[in-house]
């Protein structure tokens, strides 16, 4: 591939133009707003006082402030395992399976990624909320109540973050074909056996890939949650949540330190992400 | 017999890929299912090997009826086109995979391993990752693997459809040679008539769904029964009112000899170690094909322009030409 490091080598005018836009542009829309939030998070909490990763904590160490992270992450985890169960089900049944509704299914599956996370959450309240809620009276009959509890959120959560497991799996499910598959079943591996042993080791980076994604979305996942959640602190408030009461609530100093520790979350999983690609490639 | 193919029937919507399609054959024969791409030959090894179904008829293997069976059930060893190893295994894991699955005790599945990469010249190879080996290497990994489970039939799709010409041809007699050791029965699918002639005991020529025709090397290539066999077998040129292979014409630069066809040489092409020479036949609408050897066309000083005599040789293969009205059968 000399020729086209010849031709990256070549640096006119215009790279170093494109170069400066692109710099100016994500400074403008990313670097400067983060920064500020930074800026935010290590300031002296009081006039006098000193800055830094002391005021940092001291602004995290309310109590509210861990619930919120607790109930995040609890929601994420158990959203990111139903979307890897469920993900690689129907990634599988997409690719390899031909029925009927198959093409309105892989639409179906995309739908969360056009819709508002908004829209999800009431529809969601439409269909579960105790009174008129459609499943609503059923469940409650059994005494299971969704919404404005923790198992709605992370059906609000696994929702919205579904199709980032699916869409990472499909393509390596297409590129990899069914021979390998085959081969195994003609030397005597049962359904299970091929996707265990065949299969999965094929999508293993897809699948990984997907969860860390789905992981970062249901981490700062806010509009569905909203709606479904009593939102109320230390009662169904998750970080987003409770980044928002603050804000609104003239305690911008707590709503800062809260964002940069999602943006801390989201850097991290991003890092995961470059890792694995190279992993992958090589 | 060991396979056992009944009546079997094949469509992909409206397109037939397979019509009552009959043919069994003996324990430990090497087969060829010979035919044009898109004709039903790796339609029919699939449904063998139960990786397709087939819409009617039956399939027998080694006496148990195996048409309803899924593929894990039929211990058929199945090599792909394109080699489908386990990519993420090493050499050595792909050939025991079978014999894991079947859970064997660890000592005779590396005992087992290490005689099949033996015969399959891979034991040097067998820590490493089949993406590190050739595509030939990588086929004769597939084989391996497939014979590890000690399959009562062995299918292979277009084993060497993917490799280049001299890997090919290597892989071909190796083949041959692995079946004389090893004797399972097998079948090959293959669209090369040449690699058909060379490797096969017995080759069933499969046509637009049908068997054109089923027989030996030499059947096949001596009595074909039909025009398209012919012509799939070999060059075929007309002269006089038959169709017949190139080389079995006799050219001679003076007449006289019965039967001969005058005619004009009016193109002259080398090729190796032969010429073929394009002969404008008198009374003949089509020119005939004659192919010599070298030596011989240069000891007959053969040239563009020449007047040459042609007939058939004694004893060539030929068939009438259909709506020809000269109905010479054969020389």
């Amino acid at each position: 591939m000399a020729d086209t490091r010849e031709i990256r080598a070549r640096k006119g005018p215009v790279t170093y133009l494109l170069r400066i836009f692109v710099i100016t542009y994500l400074a403008v829309l990313v670097i400067w707003p983060l920064y500020e939030v930074g800026k935010q998070t290590f300031a002296p909490t009081k006039e006098g006082a000193e800055g830094g990763i002391s005021a940092f904590l001291e602004r995290l160490s309310d109590p509210s402030v861990s619930y919120a992270f607790n109930l995040t992450g609890t929601v994420a985890f158990w959203a990111v395992l139903i979307n890897t169960l469920f993900g690689v089900g129907i990634s599988l049944l997409i690719v390899r399976y031909q029925f009927p509704g198959r093409r309105i299914l892989s639409v179906l599956v995309d739908l969360p990624m056009s819709v508002s996370p908004v829209v999800v959450g009431l529809a969601l309240v439409l269909a579960y909320s105790t009174g008129k809620g459609w499943f609503g009276e059923a469940l409650e009959g059994v005494g299971i109540f969704i919404i404005g509890t923790t198992p709605g959120l992370i059906m609000a959560t696994a929702f919205v973050s579904l199709p980032l497991v699916i869409r990472e799996i499909v393509p390596v499910l297409e590129e990899i074909g069914t021979d390998a598959e085959m081969a195994a079943s003609s030397l005597g591996a049962s359904g299970w056996q091929t996707f265990r042993r065949i299969t999965l080791p094929s999508i293993k980076w897809a699948v990984i890939y997907g969860v860390v994604l789905s992981m970062a979305r249901s981490l700062g996942e806010f509009g569905a949650v909203k709606i479904v959640s009593p939102g109320a602190e230390l009662r169904g408030e998750t970080a987003t949540l409770l980044i928002q009461n603050r804000y609104t609530n003239y305690e911008e100093p707590t709503a800062y330190a809260a964002a940069f520790v999602l943006v801390l979350a989201s850097v991290l999983a991003l890092v995961v992400v470059s890792l694995i690609r190279k992993e992958d490639h090589s | 017999m060991s396979i056992e193919v009944r009546g079997v029937n094949k469509s992909y919507g409206d397109f037939v890929a397979l019509q009552d399609i009959n043919v069994s054959l003996p324990t430990g024969q090497l087969t060829a299912l010979l035919g044009p791409s898109g004709g039903g030959k790796s339609t029919l090894l699939r449904i063998i090997a139960g990786l397709e179904s087939a819409d009617g008829g039956s399939v027998e293997i080694e006496g148990t009826d195996a048409t309803r069976l899924p593929p894990q059930k039929r211990n058929v060893g199945f090599v792909f086109q394109h080699y489908a190893v386990f990519k993420h295994m090493t050499v050595a894991k792909n050939v025991a995979f079978g014999l894991e699955i079947r859970k064997r005790p660890k000592a005779e599945i590396k005992a087992k391993v290490a005689e099949l990469l033996e015969l399959v010249h891979l034991s040097q190879f067998a820590h490493r990752l089949p993406s590190q080996l050739s595509g030939g290497q990588r086929q004769r990994l597939a084989l391996a693997r497939a014979l590890a489970v000690e399959p009562s039939v062995l299918l292979l799709d277009e084993p060497f459809g993917a490799l280049d010409a001299k890997v090919r041809k290597e892989l071909r007699d190796w083949l041959r040679r692995l079946h004389d050791e090893v004797h399972v029965t097998t079948v090959f699918v293959t669209h090369d008539q040449e690699e058909a002639l060379e490797v096969a005991d017995e080759i069933v020529v499969i046509n637009e769904g049908r068997i054109e025709q089923i027989g030996t090397p030499d059947q096949l290539y001596d009595e074909p029964a039909n025009d398209f066999v012919m012509g799939f077998l070999g060059e075929v040129t007309q002269l006089g009112g038959v169709r017949l292979r190139p080389h079995d014409i006799d050219l001679s630069t003076t007449p006289g000899a019965p039967h001969a066809l005058a005619g004009v040489i009016v193109r002259a092409l080398r090729v190796g170690f032969e010429v073929r020479f394009t002969v404008e036949v008198e009374g003949q609408t089509d020119p005939a094909l004659v192919v010599l050897s070298r030596t011989h066309a240069r000891a007959l000083d053969l040239d563009v322009g020449a007047k040459v005599w042609l007939r058939p040789t004694t004893g060539a293969t030929s068939v009438p030409v259909i709506g020809a009205g000269l109905g010479v059968a054969t020389a």
